[in-house]
């Protein structure tokens, strides 16, 4: 790490940062070096609560005060330590030679003020500049970050862009003054797929116009593999890691970062139980003794929970793990290591029995306006659906943000009510069902949501919540009997027993989640919409709960509705696959289908945007190989005619603009919505 | 055979009730992390705490005068009547009443100004030759047991030592009670530790729970009290009104009446705002657009307008049905009820209004939907799971709403649609000194005396309104 000392843009040494909390001093950031040389990318990659954020916050002197302080350690940025500089020195540094963005566009943009004056305030300059000069800058500005039609964009407020063009709008400020340093915070984890692959090539084609580095802070391996030069991975505080992009993702050395990539779920894991890595990311007051992964590392030994683990620098890259300390030998690892195995038997193709039969779905919402609250039109969030899910299998629904995904899961328990079409669940005919009848039909499907912390009620004990269901569809008569099962139940998702009295803050988002997939259980349900588990989780979090929806899959044959926007969990876990599109299914079929022989243009395109950890590093720009969506989802509620797609698609012909496509069956279990293969079969 | 019956006023038994509804509340938070979290927060706050002692010694005072007793009358003529049924005196009084009855029984002729020994107006008396003079009277009860004048200051000094002197005692007796309470709880790292190691933790400052500040702010009311016990019987402390009755014991009587607007109202408010703000926010439609309706019609109505016609029409129906109204501690106590539920009716708007907009959010939150698709009933969902998640903001309003109603008595009471005129009030105080601020000399004892205690009663009503608030609100809790 020490060596070409000269040609290093910014070194990081040995930096602490602290945190004052009730419970005492957290050592959130530890002792942390690393260089970004000039025209680098370098890559912090951790889980949250790492102190990956707080390190680039550090770098700027932006820590949240009085709670945090820095407590030692150099920042030097050329030839100046940036920890010695006032708060007015450093003003000159921030946004002009380090300059930062963030993850939620949203809240980082000044909602009252236009997107032309919040970039007007960070123009270099700008006061002997006159105001057409001024106005060139701008749109210069956003041209540069691919702003479509930047002159209106000017006078525009940040609410009426969307989540993409904030995030263009942010990177525009960020490079105003043409900085050496951009630091990105996870700048596309709020942002959908098809948009982040826009913004990520916008950001390697910025860095190679401009020579700029970028330090980028991301939990996604996908992301680092696409992006990143170099790699630093970070784990409790410490820098576990610290490798050229090309050797980190062909050979990981760190028990962690190999750990990380057996945890992510994808299509070669399918059958197999993914490699988890137990617990959560501790934060530890004080000092810690030994090596702060020994606790979740199935390779650590007696060693490693006594010493903590020097740097071993090697060339370019080091690691800090005792494996690779060449004067220990390494002593018999106690073996932690889960099961590993077979948990499928076999992926049944027979059609299994049909558990749920949605026909033509729809919900509308009616958009008021004036005084008479006249309705002016629909938000077609649902626009007609049709799938079947069988008994014991896993439908997923796939789509961006906005396409009525969730709404659609919500219609179908009847938590939302439909607009038309039918629900027919074991012969029941849900849509057509009211009060009393439908409560008690409640019990056979249930919903587990995707914020661990919304879904859990705060003043409630967890078995109270648990219970909950079970009183009020009366299924356990005696406060012991629902004791009992509320108890069974929580072994059963994995937790220990005396959750039962404890309210929900105690819990990490992970143990909420499993909390709220026992308190589903509890009524004991044949279907469970799952609405994004799992993506308000960690990688190896989220492993531990698709290895639990799996286990009680088989066990108990359920049927899950798994509704996401994470490819890889798709390609993991799902039977079927419905893609949506602005309220509409435009494909759908077996995992298979889908995956290997996408049809729909947007289905390709979508596929095609997840970024592929490969294991030659930094691809940068994917080339031809990639299909790469302009613009962004319109709205619901004016869709454009004909195709919805075909505003989007790079292969749209005359008669997209007029008609919607109708269904095309091109195999046994696949159907596409497209004009495409509909002409095949027509002549 | 007790020579007293109790009589419990309407607004006693209101009372009673609040204080047992507090009771229960306060088993059911210790049963509740989310609720005593927050409390055990306040408890380690020193401004908080010292606004609470203040607090106390107010709520304990408007509390024994709460405790209405009527006496038996003593007759002599008992021989003749052999059935020996006892007689009460139709005077009402009050616990409070009785420990004060020098202060209450000592009327002068008029004013007199704050210890003073004669008389604050002259009197025409026969002079030598029939001439009549002008001189000011010595007061028959305001420092009446002196012989000179001079004496005064000494005799002031003196009982104000001897005052010292029982307050020293009293905090002696708290600092020794209080080390042998925390013993008894069982907290590990005070265990061990022997009764002298404790008493200095606690003087030098050194506990979870600042006692220190805690015994200090409370040597001043001790103080307070123990001089009212001395110098109450022989002087004036804060001179007498118009009619020669005390000023401080009025100004201590008034505090039952700020008490119970600030706490009574609150309990008129709470059903209304809390039942109709989460139907509101809960079922939407048609619910929500009638009690929309209800109160933005309630609160443009000028709530003046609605207070004085509700007390004028209370008034018309008292004279015109006296025989309802036995006694005239009867009739302004009505009215003191009457002016607490008219004030509840016309504020519950704004908190409808809050927890309407809270339960918007709520309902919408994934816990909520989870209950839905579990088939919990809607009764169930608004009072397990949204209702608890509401208390911080009803705790919050309520508290902050205290100060603000106690103000409103007094300017109520100024403009004469208060209380009743023969109730003890700083409002009706305040109303009285209109014409003494117009006198010369100025008698500016009435008026300060309210306002000292209204201040002190205000002030720290805020103050410890402002820490629970800060203590039950999430957004700061996390900072």
């Amino acid at each position: 790490m020490e060596n070409q000392a000269n040609n290093n843009l910014l070194e990081v040494t040995a930096l602490k940062t602290w945190i004052d909390t009730e419970g005492g001093i957290i050592h959130a950031v530890d002792g942390v070096s690393f260089n970004i040389r000039p025209g680098e990318t370098l890559a912090i990659l951790g889980e949250s609560g790492c102190g990956k954020s707080l390190t680039a916050l550090s770098i700027l002197q932006l820590i949240p005060k009085p709670a945090g302080r820095i407590v030692s350690g150099k920042v030097m940025f050329s030839g100046e330590n940036l920890l010695e500089k006032s708060e007015q020195d450093m003003r000159e540094i921030r946004g002009r030679r380090i300059a930062m963005i963030f993850q939620e566009p949203q809240s980082s943009l000044n909602p009252v003020m236009t997107i032309g004056q919040q970039i007007k305030e960070v123009i270099p300059d700008r006061k002997n500049k006159s105001s057409v000069e001024i106005n060139k800058d701008i749109v210069g500005l956003l041209d540069s970050v691919g702003m479509s039609d930047s002159v209106r964009r000017i006078n525009e407020y940040p609410h009426q862009l969307s989540g993409g063009m904030k995030q263009r709008a942010m990177i525009a400020m960020a490079l105003a003054s043409k900085p050496d340093i951009l630091i990105a915070d996870e700048p596309t984890t709020a942002l959908d797929v098809t948009i982040q692959s826009q913004i990520l090539n916008l950001l390697a084609r910025l860095k190679k116009e401009n020579n700029m580095s970028i330090l980028l802070i991301t939990h996604d391996l996908g992301v680092v593999s696409q992006m990143a030069d170099r790699v630093i991975l970070m784990y409790a505080g410490e820098v576990v890691e610290d490798a050229d992009a090309v050797s980190f993702f062909d050979a990981p050395r760190h028990p962690y970062a190999q750990k990380l990539f057996l945890s992510i779920p994808d299509r070669s894991k399918r059958k197999k139980k993914l490699d988890i890595i137990p617990g959560i990311v501790p934060t530890y007051a004080g000092d810690y003794q030994g090596c702060r992964f020994s606790e979740r590392c199935d390779k650590a030994w007696d060693l490693c929970f006594q010493e903590r683990p020097q740097w071993r620098a090697q060339e370019k890259n080091g690691v800090r793990c005792h494996l690779y300390n060449n004067t220990l030998e390494p002593q018999e690892t106690s073996d932690k290591n889960i099961e590993q195995g077979l948990i499928t038997a076999d992926e049944k193709q027979d059609k299994a029995e049909t558990l749920l039969d949605v026909k033509q779905l729809k919900v509308h919402f009616p958009i008021h306006k004036g005084i008479f609250r006249r309705v002016v039109g629909h938000v077609k969030a649902v626009d007609g659906i049709s799938l079947k899910i069988g008994r014991g299998r896993t439908v997923a629904i796939v789509g961006e943000s906005g396409c009525g995904k969730t709404t659609a899961g919500k219609a179908i328990l009847q938590l939302i009510k439909p607009s038309s079409g039918e629900v027919i669940y074991d012969g029941a005919r849900l849509t057509k069902i009211t009060g009393e009848e439908l409560r008690q039909l409640r019990k056979n499907f249930q919903i587990i949501f995707q914020d661990p912390y919304a879904s859990l009620n705060p003043r409630m004990l967890v078995g109270e919540s648990i219970a909950e269901g079970l009183h009020a569809l009366k299924l356990e008569s005696s406060k012991a009997a629902i004791q009992t099962r509320v108890k069974k139940l929580l072994t059963q998702v994995g937790m220990p027993v005396d959750s039962y009295g404890r309210y929900p803050h105690e819990f990490s988002g992970g143990q909420r989640q499993r909390i709220s997939i026992a308190r589903a259980l509890a009524v004991s349900p044949d279907l469970i919409v799952c609405d994004e588990p799992t993506s308000a989780l960690d990688v190896s979090v989220q492993a531990q709960i698709l290895n639990l929806l799996n286990d009680l899959q088989n066990e108990l044959s359920l049927s899950y509705l798994f509704i996401t926007h994470d490819i890889s969990v798709v390609e993991y876990l799902a039977h079927e696959v419905a893609v949506m599109y602005l309220g509409r299914i435009v494909e759908f079929g077996t995992a298979a289908d889908i995956l290997d022989n996408p049809l729909h243009p947007y289905t390709q395109a979508l596929l095609s945007a997840v970024p592929v950890i490969s294991k030659t590093g930094n691809t940068g720009y994917k080339g031809d190989s990639q299909v790469l969506l302009a613009g962004d989802i319109p709205s619901p509620s004016k869709p454009p005619a004909g195709c919805h797609f075909h505003v989007r698609c790079p292969q749209a012909t005359e008669i997209c603009r007029q008609q919607y496509p109708a269904e095309t069956k091109t195999g046994d279990s696949h159907t596409v919505f497209c004009h495409l293969f509909e002409s095949d079969e027509q002549h | 055979m007790l020579d007293f019956t109790f009589k419990i006023l309407v607004t006693d038994a209101l009372l009673y009730l609040l204080v047992t509804a507090i009771i229960i509340f306060i088993v059911y938070a210790r049963k509740h992390e989310h609720l005593s979290a927050p409390w055990r927060q306040i408890k380690n706050k020193k401004l908080a705490m010292s606004a609470l002692v203040i607090l106390g010694f107010f709520v304990i005072t408007g509390f024994l005068d709460s405790v209405h007793i009527r006496q038996e009358i003593k007759i002599d003529n008992t021989s003749k009547n052999q059935q020996q049924v006892a007689q009460y005196s139709n005077e009402v009084l009050s616990l409070l009443d009785l420990l004060l009855t020098k202060m209450r029984q000592q009327t002068e002729k008029t004013y007199s100004a704050p210890f003073a020994i004669n008389s604050f107006t002259k009197e025409v008396a026969d002079g030598e030759q029939g001439k009549p003079v002008l001189y000011y009277p010595r007061l028959k009860y305001g420092g009446a047991h002196l012989q000179a004048q001079d004496s005064r200051i000494y005799d002031i000094g003196k009982r104000l030592l001897w005052a010292l002197f029982w307050t020293l005692s009293v905090l002696v007796f708290c600092i020794l009670l209080i080390a042998k309470i925390t013993d008894s709880k069982n907290n590990i790292e005070n265990k061990h530790i022997n009764i002298a190691t404790r008493l200095k933790n606690i003087i030098s400052g050194n506990t979870n729970t600042p006692w220190l500040t805690i015994l200090l702010v409370m040597s001043i009311p001790v103080f307070f009290i123990s001089s009212i016990a001395e110098l109450g019987p022989y002087y004036h402390i804060m001179g007498t009104d118009q009619v020669g009755n005390d000023v401080l014991y009025k100004s201590i009587k008034s505090i039952r009446t700020g008490l119970l607007i600030g706490t009574l109202t609150t309990l008129i408010i709470l059903p209304f705002a809390v039942v109709f703000g989460i139907t509101a926010g809960y079922f939407r439609g048609w619910v929500d657009d009638l009690i929309q309706y209800i109160y933005t019609t309630l609160s443009s109505i000028p709530s003046v307008l609605l207070i004085v016609a509700a007390i004028l029409s209370l008034q018309v129906y008292m004279t015109n049905n006296p025989e309802s109204f036995a006694t005239l501690i009867d009739r302004s106590d009505i009215r003191l009820l009457f002016l607490v539920m008219i004030l509840g009716v016309t504020s519950w708007t704004g908190l409808c209004r809050l927890l309407r907009a809270e339960t918007m959010k709520l309902r919408e939150l994934d816990y909520i939907q989870a209950a839905n698709s579990l088939g919990v009933r809607h009764r169930r969902i608004m009072s397990r799971h949204i209702f608890p998640n509401l208390m911080h903001i009803v705790l919050i309003t309520v508290v902050l709403d205290f100060s603000g109603l106690v103000l409103a008595e007094a300017v109520l009471s100024y403009i004469g649609v208060g209380v009743d005129p023969t109730m003890d009030s700083w409002g009706n105080m305040i109303n009285g000194a209109r014409l003494e601020m117009a006198r010369e000399p100025l008698v500016w004892w009435n008026l300060t005396a309210a306002f000292v205690f209204m201040f002190i009663l205000v002030l720290a009503a805020n103050i410890f309104s402002d820490a629970v608030r800060d203590a039950f609100d999430p957004r700061l809790r996390k900072a």
